[in-house]
């Protein structure tokens, strides 16, 4: 399945940039106008893509092979879609980089789209997500590198629906402005018939799920709640919440 | 519960609505005791505000009383009469940190789509469409307000409902104008629209040290409460043929020392540039109609400043961006930092520097809202400013 590879260099930034003024509204308004099931599985591609970030371990520190930058993770043979995004949160880099490996709050940052998060050792975790007409998703995920307030790495497992590698970087921001999170992640779905799905329908909606996640954690570590708009709870999103602990340490 | 909806434009309907629940720690419900009918309302009213959708609940200057709060608000006393900042912010991220509230980075939950459209995306809004976070405005029986613990001021019983309702934001909008003007001795504030936040900008301008200010508008009721209530010199655009010069004559031919634009993006005006302005928009090319800007622009005098408290919402057309560069002008702008102002402004309420009820010309029921949105619009029977009460 080569449509990966061909759309690998799809940019991920600015959709908007090129719209001429009068459709600029449209446009604003995102995936509106996008094929919704198309959106929602290229959503869910990188919600997988992107879950694979909290990953959790009790172990010692794996070492990363030498050649590589852990930083900068690759697919085999450079496969895949690249997606990069950078956040500033008002939190120390300690604290911020604690919140991300805790993996029990990962589902409230994605609600629509992650069902469960599993730790079943030192390093290794096991995701459950679904999609538009009960697709699920199930992968296990390998650490490959944890530099305590800096750096986390990791690593699909093979025979994963969805190949990934990704990083996430941690770096105090100037001035006492808090840290900035940088997140690289490389996917690349397999050959099989979901992934053939993800894979034509992935350049729509994947930069956009990391920007939504990476958002509401901020919004979690500042404030200690996630923002919504809605008037009751019947209206509020399924899954959306609060997070008291984090909440009593900011 | 009975609440003001927005359908489509110029369709504007009193409907019955669910109560609001508390849905985060830091919120709380309010029971609206008052509220009023913003200028920029009336964008909405109008449709030039896009992301709007049938059944949105309009309002952003409210007040009332504390009917429950969330575990995380513990300032906030069940039973307390407090009035909301129109923006909604969080009070612990960097923009707010600075005091620059209505850029909060966290209280949007649609940031996403203002970042499509601005890059970045402000802080989220009462009843100002999806755009500015999709929450339920205050013109309602109840309204649930987020962050309750950093926004929402207590205000003393001693004052009345119209000398406090303001705080909520044409007060402060007119304050921060002046604020931005840098006011020395010896300036001369020019202002262009004698609406709500030009009548609190003309008298911010005075409290902040201002030797003359100008006040440009057309409607004549307006004028009279620029120069009765706010004691400043009027010019009317539609009786001087030549705006920018008349200020210059007026100012020993130096110009104003600052401009106040408090119209924005619907400005009407008689000139060539204005009619285009028109055309553009009736055939949706989707710019903002810029006329006063532009004129204020003219006007300024050199090494100036052009504070910008009017509501703009889209590209700009047919700017004199070179005079702007050429004569070294200052620009200030953006929504109102409304919590930075809400406790000195309280304050000079209680001290009688300024009493904000001079700028009410209707009181209606709630259930009046779409009679009262049209006069307003239409600038009927010398409104400028229509408070509502869900009560009656």
């Amino acid at each position: 399945m080569d449509s990966a590879r061909t759309s690998g260099a799809r940019s991920h930034r600015g959709e908007q940039t090129d719209a001429p003024d009068h459709e600029m509204w449209g446009s604003g308004l995102g995936g509106r106008t996008v094929d919704h099931r198309g959106r929602e599985l290229a959503l869910m591609a990188v919600a997988a893509g992107l879950g694979v970030l909290w990953i959790w371990s009790k172990g010692p520190r794996r070492r990363v092979s030498p050649k590589r930058r852990p930083d900068m993770p690759t697919l085999a043979a450079g496969r895949g879609l690249h997606v990069e995004r950078t956040m500033t949160v008002r939190r120390s880099a300690d604290d911020v980089y604690q919140a991300w490996r805790d993996l029990e709050r990962l589902p409230r940052l994605l609600p629509e789209h992650l069902v469960s998060v599993t730790a079943l050792g030192p390093g290794q975790s096991r995701w459950v997500m679904t999609g538009p007409g009960g697709v699920t998703m199930i992968w296990e995920a390998e650490l490959t590198a944890d530099e305590p307030g800096r750096l986390l790495a990791w690593r699909s497992d093979p025979g994963a629906d969805l190949d990934v590698a990704g990083s996430v970087r941690f770096t105090p921001a100037p001035g006492e402005r808090g840290t900035e999170i940088k997140v690289i992640l490389t996917y690349a779905p397999p050959g099989r018939k979901v992934g053939a799905a993800v894979a034509a329908l992935l350049g729509q909606g994947g930069d956009r799920l990391v920007r939504e996640a990476l958002r509401r954690f901020k919004q979690v570590m500042e404030t200690g709640e996630i923002s919504v708009a809605a008037r009751s709870r019947e209206a509020r999103q399924e899954g959306y919440g609060t997070d008291p602990d984090l909440a009593r340490s900011a | 519960m009975r609440a003001v909806c927005w359908h489509a434009p110029h369709d504007i309907r009193v409907e019955s609505v669910p109560e609001p629940e508390i849905l985060n720690p830091r919120d709380a419900i309010i029971r609206v005791t008052s509220t009023a009918i913003c200028g920029s309302d009336l964008h909405l009213f109008n449709g030039v505000i896009p992301t709007m959708e049938a059944g949105d609940i309009l309002g952003h200057e409210f007040m009332g009383e504390v009917v429950e709060v969330g575990s995380g608000v513990t300032s906030l006393p069940r039973g307390s009469r407090v009035v909301v900042p129109f923006a909604i912010a969080c009070g612990t991220c960097l923009p707010c940190s600075q005091g620059l509230t209505s850029l909060c980075d966290n209280s949007n939950p649609n940031a996403e789509m203002a970042e499509g459209v601005y890059g970045f995306s402000g802080g989220g809004l009462f009843g100002y469409s999806h755009l500015y976070g999709g929450y339920a405005g205050g013109q309602a029986e109840f309204v649930r307000v987020p962050f309750a613990d950093v926004g929402p001021i207590a205000v003393p019983e001693t004052l009345t409902n119209e000398q406090v309702l303001f705080l909520s934001d044409i007060f402060p909008t007119g304050y921060m104008a002046a604020a931005h003007c840098g006011i020395q001795p010896g300036d001369v504030v020019a202002v262009w629209g004698c609406g709500p936040v030009g009548q609190f900008a003309i008298q911010s301008a005075y409290l902040l040290g201002a030797e003359r200010v100008i006040a440009i508008d057309r409607w004549q009721a307006r004028l009279r409460l620029a120069e009765t209530a706010g004691k400043a010199e009027t010019l009317n655009y539609e009786v001087v043929e030549d705006v920018v010069e008349e200020l210059k004559q007026r100012t020993g031919g130096r110009g104003p020392d600052a401009c106040i634009d408090a119209v924005g993006t619907e400005a009407h005006g008689r000139s060539l540039d204005a009619r285009y302005d028109r055309v553009k928009l009736a055939v949706r090319l989707g710019t903002d109609r810029a006329h006063a800007l532009r004129q204020a622009i003219q006007a300024c005098r050199k090494g100036g400043t052009v504070s910008i408290p009017g509501v703009y919402g889209g590209f700009l057309d047919k700017v004199p961006f070179g005079a702007a560069f050429a004569k070294g002008l200052t620009f200030r702008m953006g929504q109102t930092h409304v919590h930075a102002y809400l406790r000195p402004l309280l304050d000079r309420i209680v001290r009688g520097d300024i009493d904000p009820g001079f700028v009410v010309s209707h009181r209606m029921p709630l259930s009046r809202a779409p009679e009262a949105y049209r006069m307003f619009n239409d600038k009927r029977d010398d409104c400028t400013k229509v408070v509502l009460d869900p009560a009656a």
